[in-house]
């Protein structure tokens, strides 16, 4: 079985909410990305995201972009050093599922049958490709379904009757975007929001989470009775990006670390 | 030969919509109207009574004559974009969509820009139409191109600094994009290139034939024959893909692309994407990209602001691979060469991105006949270039990347 259908099963009989963080990995480098993860499980994550650093994050919005740029500042980041990190910090005790969140071209590069291979033998249980829509995803769909790996899709406010093509194909979980824009923290959301999320609900026969803007603990309460999940990633970022000098510094980094921890554990229901 | 793209925007394997979900729809609403509206024979009049009376069309093919006695081989005729209002082919672009965002009730229009020729060029038509318009132009550009954003300003502009990334045309065309994604219910975007998600390739190429269509019946007239060359500068090649598309089905017609070497192609400071690109994708189409092993974008790097673009259109790549055209790399200093060269032979000062154009020109001429014909495109005049040429001529001017 899949680890993401495995915890959202355990996750419903206990009537709960998933808290899925989303982390760039590489910011700022790859050995405290791992020490991250490790902290995030602790704190209450459900599953992770592992960001792969792009020069060209369309789907992104500036804090997540930052984040990327600093990550491609320091050392070249390819598909393969994000998922040694994933290896790394299984050997480290992890458990969590983990989904790889990255654009296309790093993985068309790669090879489509490499970057399988390569997922299979690091542990990745699901993979989001940002700008990669059904149209385009075919030869994908097709290689993650056979190595069992979840493609896990978009749908916006704005998906409109392409909703239930999207929810139909959805492995793992549907991702509902909360409003138009990038990824960044925000107050509002898409005014349909409700009717939207009902919507996608009545289309997928896979869990639906929800995320893009949602930062704080009231947000997540306010989607957690609608969705099975919930998605922060700018938020954490910034946190982390907050307290960069003190994992740059050895002395520190631990309280650092510690900060993160209980930003996100701030944020888990239940 | 079949019609391309393809229902999916497709070109062979090129091309196509990699976009976030968030796009889509405005995508395919984009693509219902343009479906709609290119089929509509007063929408198509409208268009052309502005691109008549209001950019001066058809702009003249011209017989450089002395440049032809000087290169001692085949006749080159100048396809004179330059002489279009504001300055370029942009226009013939920007007043085709800026008619069409307003049939779709669109009252907002956004634009990206490198050097500023179509951020002038979609200021200006959102001026004409009653639009309210916003530019988006990395900040290194606009400290190299401040004319051009006081122009956009006095036009009724607002120029939005990008900070992101490489801070130039890249990163000015992401922002547009994200942008976008917020706003899709009142701003339409105005893709400046053959760049993009289907349906922008389809459509600029559409808006920008009228080159290749025009060139094509005014050599036969003058000449009584179809030209033996074309020749076009390629950044995102929408002038290129305009003066080739009505001769791609011309076989005896060769099609000549022009791309910017930068310093050399062996250094790391080129804009050469077809020579050391490889397939792949960026901002929304599968095509060449100039990438690292990783498939993380590279940094362009040409004299010529409007060919500093480490990708290009998807049908450049599909004409390309099957042979249709080729693709030739032109340094910054032949460039610069061949725009003083044809300074002084014929009194048209060109663009730098059209001088990589004459540079080609330069090179072909003498090799071929006295009785075989070379049609150039002559996208854009060179005014809006002098500033950056004299920092390079006299040694001390800022660069324009």
């Amino acid at each position: 079985m899949n680890l993401i259908d495995a915890t959202f099963a355990r996750i419903k009989e206990q009537d709960g909410t998933a808290l899925i963080p989303f982390l760039t990995i590489g910011d700022p480098d790859l050995a405290t990305s791992v020490q991250i993860i490790q902290k995030l499980e602790q704190s209450g994550a459900d599953m992770i995201e592992l960001g792969v650093p792009y020069s060209d994050p369309l789907a992104d919005g500036p804090v997540i972009q930052r984040a990327s740029e600093r990550a491609l500042a320091a050392k070249q980041i390819s598909v393969q050093n994000v998922l040694d990190v994933a290896e790394q910090a299984r050997q480290a005790g992890v458990k969590l599922p983990f989904i790889l969140f990255t654009y296309f071209n790093p993985v068309l590069q790669l090879g489509l049958e490499r970057f399988f291979e390569l997922c299979l033998d690091k542990g990745i249980s699901g993979l989001i490709i940002p700008d990669l829509p059904i149209e385009e995803d075919g030869d994908v769909r097709e290689m993650a379904e056979e190595a069992n790996i979840h493609l896990i899709p978009l749908v916006a406010p704005t998906s409109k009757e392409r909703v239930a093509r999207i929810a139909a194909k959805a492995r793992g979980f549907v991702y509902c975007v909360s409003s138009l824009g990038v990824t960044g923290m925000r107050s509002d959301f898409h005014a349909g929001i409700d009717e939207f999320l009902e919507d996608v609900r009545k289309s997928a026969q896979v869990p639906i989470a929800v995320g893009f803007g949602i930062s704080n603990r009231e947000q997540v309460e306010r989607f957690s009775k609608q969705c099975d999940g919930v998605i922060v990633g700018s938020a954490i970022v910034r946190k982390i990006e907050e307290v960069l000098p003190k994992l740059q510094n050895e002395a520190e980094r631990e309280a650092g670390l510690e900060e993160i921890g209980q930003f996100v554990s701030n944020l888990k229901i239940g | 030969m079949t019609r391309l793209p393809d229902e999916k925007g497709r070109f062979g394997k090129f091309g196509g919509r990699y976009v976030p979900e968030t796009l889509m729809n405005a995508l395919s609403e984009l693509e219902e109207a343009y479906k709609k509206y290119s089929q509509d024979e007063e929408f198509q009049a409208e268009v052309r009574y502005l691109l008549d009376k209001y950019s001066g069309r058809p702009t003249s093919l011209y017989y450089a004559e002395r440049l032809t006695k000087h290169l001692g081989g085949a006749k080159v005729y100048l396809k004179r974009e330059d002489l279009n209002h504001t300055g370029a082919h942009k226009i013939n672009n920007t007043i085709g969509q800026g008619l069409l965002a307003k049939r779709m009730g669109k009252t907002k229009i956004i634009a990206e820009t490198g050097a500023g020729q179509h951020g002038v060029a979609s200021a200006t038509v959102a001026a004409l139409l009653g639009l309210e318009c916003k530019v988006f132009m990395g900040e290194e550009d606009m400290k190299r191109q401040q004319l051009n954003v006081f122009r956009m300003q006095l036009l009724g502009a607002e120029v939005v600094p990008v900070t992101s990334g490489t801070r130039t045309l890249k990163d000015a065309c992401n922002e547009t994009l994200r942008y976008w994604v917020s706003n899709v219910d009142d701003t339409y975007y105005i893709l400046g290139s053959a760049t993009g998600p289907h349906p922008y390739p389809l459509i600029v190429r559409d808006f920008q034939r009228i080159i290749g269509d025009e060139a094509r019946e005014q050599i036969q007239e003058m000449e009584g024959r179809l030209p033996d060359y074309v020749v076009a500068a390629v950044g995102g090649g929408s002038n290129a893909i305009g003066i080739f598309y009505p001769f791609v089905e011309d076989e005896s017609v060769k099609l000549v692309g022009v791309e910017a070497a930068g310093r050399g192609v062996e250094t790391e400071e080129h804009a050469a994407t077809m020579t050391k690109g490889r397939h792949g994708v960026f901002q929304g189409s599968l095509s060449y990209v100039l990438q690292d092993e990783y498939g993380q974008v590279l940094p362009a790097h040409s004299i010529s602001a409007g060919l500093d673009y480490p990708g290009i259109g998807p049908e450049h790549a599909y004409l390309k691979d099957s042979g249709r055209a080729q693709y030739f790399p032109i340094t910054d200093a032949e460039a610069l060469e061949a725009l003083q060269l044809l300074s002084r032979t014929e009194g048209i000062i060109p663009a730098l991105e059209s001088a990589h154009a004459i540079a080609q020109t330069l090179k072909l001429a003498p090799t071929l006949s006295a009785d075989e014909i070379i049609v150039v495109s002559l996208s854009g005049r060179g005014d809006k270039d002098v500033e950056a040429i004299m920092g390079y001529l006299g040694g001390n001017g800022h660069e324009s990347h």
